[in-house]
């Protein structure tokens, strides 16, 4: 680790503030990747503003129609949010398995979709439940948040402050863990609210996460079985010494059936 | 049996210590003055030197000193040393290239040691680090065995222009080759065994110490094995002479292997100590360990099998190519060549055997013993193909392991090992029946209905622990013999301190050594302490691998406790005024034959310190004795275990249902202690079958040098595990004791493999086979019906 100033925000302007302000600024939001990347001295930001003292930033309510989760959450909080479990039951069980223990004790759901990493969980929750992701300046539709790997539509001196999850009919998350780092080697979330249904893919994308589309327009009804003729090209689909294209785009199809199952409250 | 002794239960001694966070790593301590070391390491896989600029480094605040090769050349420190010579088939001796503690001239696999920085901290000699200029000029990288002996490959070392160090062979060419020309059947199988890194949980460190006073160094080292860190440092590398070098092994967290080498970092912080007058401490971070700790198996073989008309084996022919990295580490010559080829025989009656065997260059991180050391390449060779022939030959796998066992002991095989002891149908019999191998068929009945597959995999391991026979070693080209020493000293109120040269780094030995001195002596087991890790304490012993501190390390306590009694036998003959012969010992008591005479262990070491009783020019007063054991023969655990796992064919995921192991390991001291390093070994070996894999790419950088790529065994991997044991006891071995270290290690690889091809109905799976290998591999037709 390289040295750095620590600065610890007591409010969302102040941190804005010291972002726009402080050249190589970064935003601690709990760390779990910043931080194992600063020891190995691979980012050297020269400021860190820490966001944990910024007491706005935490919490979850139900507003309406929609599940607010403010950007300073840890996961472990929101697995165990008894709001969320009884809105969106499945948003709390894929905070449930982020990272391990110590990761969602510390890691936060602003800190995830704001680094946006191609194999978080946050991002295929986003996607596919059709959620705001609302920052000290403006909403911004998930759809258009998430554009590439660890890239989002942040601006210089924008800071996410909340995350707000449409309440759907039926939501499901199946994740097949990459052997060694435990990330999802492939993440599918499929969410249903009327007569759409919306399908996420996180860990596979080589632009990061992605809707399924194809699978999305597949469901003539909303069940496992109406995506079992569907194959996932692997164009665009990320290969690596765990999983080639090739499996990984054949366990996107088990995955968003896997889900969708789930959605159900059945096993497949 | 009492509650102490031999045998019993005993809770470890030593886990109040570690797990209240007081044990004491390399890394705990620090001493007065100390400054930090950093390597700057290539991050080339091949390349030539062509200059090292420190004058930009050595500006940086606080470093102290950066050192290269040509500091390390010009104070006369020598290289880092193989300690097995390996002659070829032709006579002549392996080309072993040298192997400098700081590079000279060249770099050849990523993580090679190109100089050192040494500062007040450890942030400082990064900086400095960063900030030593090196100029490489690329050379090819030879990352696999393949590139590094294609034609015309670059030489990694100029005294092996071909990358080959040796072509090694063991057994009898001609009587084979005629076995297999009268063969009914002959099995062919090709075989990687993975390259594994070994990840004690403390990486390795070091702290090195020179007292310009008296002029001694120190050096505290996670070693598995102090004594011969100091005898290479002292007699090959010249840091000092034995008597000027004083190294200290405390708590070590995890060797397996690891740490019996003598490296580069811990030679660099012992001799710098001097250079800037400063104790030098280094501490490997994880990914130091991943780049540069010796790895461990990486073999490809080609193995073949010959059965007669009636399916008893013929003979076997094995030819393997073993990577040994950039350089040889300590031991590295001998464990693809004799801890290999001698157990080829199995647990099986095979008339002929011939092996070949290639140790390569690469350009690659060091290669050396791993938990098990050439004994699991060797058994995942013979129950590969002794699980195939069987299939082939469309018997059952018992059924052909029961007509090729041996049966009559001792057994000489056609590779040097002659098995003393053991009972191999009684452990499958039991392994079947504590396993319920009966009712395997409804249990793959019920997978199926869920669309699982499942299997069941036999292995049935034999390995040579008790290493080892001094001349007999020395006869096949160790550079040591492989005795090992004790002493009991007898304190005068009869508590014992036992100096042991085995080093305990997890395996409870402050427990089980106290167990056998309490039940010997018998006192109780508080007043036995157990002294190891200090060279300045403890007398020249070798150490602990190869499973031996049982068999040997025990044994020569044993050596000694006898001398203890036989001493003390004449003291309690002039304290109970009778005659030396009359004089028993039992239960702590010594007793004349016959009477009610008699005087506890604590009442006679007492007046042998006080030694008013006997005349002190007639015996010596006092109460210690010290002893050298060096092994009449090899032991030979051996059992059987038996994996039975379930594959998702949509995602190609295996979840290990149950493992039924039965192990015969001799004798054993404490049964609590003995499952845990069968747990242990286990999980190690499920490790490498269906996870562990170094992977370099091309251009010769470690794709898995951190934890997000090197996948791990987890305990969520593992069933509960169904432990069994028979009992042969070791003929050779004065308690009847094998060694039961690196059991589960060996075995447990071919019985996961085994298992998955069970499953899949084809023999098409490579090690790991992780999710992604068997999903593809269950995309391939069954070349066979799965319930055949």
């Amino acid at each position: 680790m390289y040295a750095f100033d620590y600065i610890k925000a007591t409010s969302l302007d102040q941190a804005a503030k010291l972002l726009s302000e402080k050249e190589e600024a970064k935003l601690l939001a709990g760390g779990h990747t910043l931080l194992p990347t600063m020891k190995q001295r691979l980012a050297a930001p020269g400021v860190l503003v820490d966001l944990s003292g910024v007491s706005d930033l935490r919490g979850i309510a139900r507003e309406g129609d929609a599940v607010v989760i403010g950007a300073m959450t840890p996961h472990g909080e929101v697995a165990t949010s008894a709001v969320v479990r009884a809105a969106i039951p499945s948003l709390a069980e894929l905070a449930s398995v982020i990272g391990d223990p110590a990761v969602r004790h510390r890691g936060t759901i602003g800190g995830s979709v704001a680094n946006n990493d191609p194999a978080a969980d946050y991002p295929a929750a986003c996607l596919a439940l059709g959620a705001t992701i609302v920052t000290n300046k403006r909403s911004v539709a998930a759809d258009d948040f998430f554009t590439g790997l660890f890239e989002t539509a942040l601006e210089d001196g924008e800071i996410v402050a909340k995350v707000s999850f449409p309440i759907p009919d039926k939501m499901g998350y199946a994740k097949f863990r990459n052997p060694a780092s435990r990330y999802a080697l492939v993440g599918v979330c499929v969410a249903q609210k009327g007569s759409t249904a919306r399908v996420a893919v996180t860990g596979a994308g080589s632009n990061g996460v992605f809707r399924w589309k194809e699978a999305e327009a597949a469901f003539a009804t909303f069940d496992p079985a109406s995506l079992e003729k569907l194959t996932m090209s692997p164009a665009g689909i990320n290969g690596d010494i765990h999983a080639d294209a090739e499996y990984r785009a054949h366990l996107i199809g088990v995955m968003a059936r896997r889900a969708t199952a789930k959605a159900l409250g059945k096993r497949l | 049996m009492s509650a102490t002794g031999i045998g019993a239960r005993v809770v470890r001694k030593e886990d109040h210590r570690f797990i209240t966070g007081k044990g004491r790593y390399v890394d705990d301590i620090n001493r007065p003055g100390q400054s930090h070391a950093y390597f700057v390491r290539s991050p080339h896989a091949h390349a030539t030197i062509k200059s090292v600029d420190a004058s930009e480094a050595l500006k940086k605040p606080g470093v102290l000193a950066v050192f290269t090769g040509a500091d390390i050349a010009a104070d006369k420190i020598g290289g880092l040393i193989c300690g097995w010579m390996i002659h070829s088939k032709d006579g002549s001796p392996m080309k072993a290239g040298a192997h400098p503690a700081l590079a000279q001239g060249k770099a050849r696999y990523v993580g090679d040691h190109v100089a050192v920085v040494i500062a007040e901290t450890l942030a400082q000699a990064r900086d400095g680090a960063e900030a030593v200029v090196v100029d490489y000029e690329e050379l090819p990288p030879l990352p696999d065995m393949t590139l590094a002996t294609a034609k015309g490959a670059a030489a990694i070392h100029a005294e092996a222009p071909d990358n080959i160090v040796y072509n090694w062979h063991l057994g009898d060419k001609a009587a084979t080759d005629a076995a297999f020309a009268k063969a009914k059947h002959v099995t062919k199988l090709d075989i990687v065994n993975n390259r594994l890194v070994p990840n004690a949980m403390e990486p390795r460190a070091a702290i090195g110490e020179y007292d310009d006073g008296d002029g001694v160094f120190t050096l505290y080292t996670t070693s598995q094995n102090p004594h011969v860190a100091r005898l290479v440092l002292s007699a090959f590398i010249g840091i000092a002479p034995e008597n000027k070098l004083r190294v200290i092994a405390p708590d070590v967290g995890g060797g397996f292997g690891s740490k019996i080498f003598i490296y580069a970092e811990e030679t660099i912080c012992v001799w710098a100590a001097k250079k800037v007058g400063r104790p030098v401490k280094w501490t490997a971070d994880r990914t130091e360990e991943f780049l540069a700790v010796a790895h461990g198996r990486d073999h490809l073989t080609h193995a073949e099998l010959a059965l007669d008309g009636d399916n008893r084996i013929l003979g076997m022919r094995v030819s393997t190519k073993a990577n040994l990295g950039a350089y040889l580490s300590t031991f590295a010559s001998s464990v693809p060549t004799y801890l290999y080829a001698p157990l080829l025989s199995g647990q099986y009656n095979i008339p002929s055997i011939y092996c070949e065997v290639d140790g390569v260059y690469t350009t690659t991180a060091p290669v050396d013993a791993y938990r098990g050391a050439g004994r699991p390449e060797a058994t995942y060779v013979v129950e590969r193909l002794i699980e195939v022939a069987a299939r082939e030959r469309r018997m059952d796998p018992t059924a052909f392991r029961e007509m090729n066992f041996v049966r009559q002991f001792p057994h000489q095989t056609p590779v040097i090992m002659m098995y003393d002891a053991g009972n191999y149908p009684l452990a499958l019999k039991t392994a079947m029946d504590m396993h319920d191998v009966k009712t395997f068929a409804q249990r793959r009945s019920e997978s199926e209905r869920r669309g699982k597959l499942r299997g069941l995999g036999y292995s049935a391991y034999i390995e040579a622990c008790g290493i080892a026979p001094s001349a007999a070693v020395g006869s096949l080209g160790a550079g040591v013999g492989l005795w090992e020493s004790a002493e009991v000293r007898v304190n005068p109120i009869g508590t014992v301190e036992v100096l042991t040269g085995s080093h305990a780094h997890g395996q409870g030995h402050e427990t089980t050594f106290a167990q056998v001195v309490a039940d010997r002596l018998g006192i109780p087991i508080e007043n036995v302490s157990i002294v190891h890790g200090d060279t300045d304490k403890v007398q020249m012993g070798m150490g602990t691998y190869g499973s031996r501190s049982g068999a040997v390390g025990i044994s020569a306590i044993v050596k000694a406790l006898d001398k203890v009694v036989a001493k003390g036998k004449k003291v309690a003959s002039h304290v109970l005024e009778a005659s030396e012969g009359d004089i028993e010992f039992k239960d702590g008591q010594f007793q004349v034959k016959g009477t009610d005479k008699k005087a506890g262990f604590g009442d006679i070491a007492l007046q042998a310190y006080i030694a008013h009783k006997f005349n002190g020019q007639e015996l010596e007063p006092g109460l210690k004795e010290g002893a050298f054991y060096d092994p009449t023969n090899f032991t030979f655990p051996a059992g059987v275990h038996i994996c039975e796992l379930e594959i998702d064919p949509s995602t190609g995921a295996t979840e290990i249902k149950k493992w039924t192991a039965v192990d015969d390991f001799g004798n054993v001291i404490n049964p609590m202690i003995v499952e845990g390093q069968v747990h242990g070994g286990i999980a190690q070996g499920v490790g490498q079958a269906l996870a562990e894999q170094a992977v370099y790419d091309k251009s010769g950088q470690l794709l898995t040098a951190s934890y997000m790529d090197y996948c791990m065994p987890r305990a969520d991997d593992l069933p509960s595990f169904e432990i069994g044991m028979i009992t042969t006891p070791a003929p050779s071995n004065p308690l009847g004791l094998k060694g039961c270290g690196e059991a589960g290690a060996i075995a447990a690889p071919p019985a996961v493999i085994n298992a998955i091809t069970d499953a899949l109905g084809h023999e098409d799976i490579a090690m790991p086979a992780t999710p992604q290998a068997v999903w593809r591999a269950c995309q391939k037709r069954p070349s066979r019906l799965a319930a055949e």
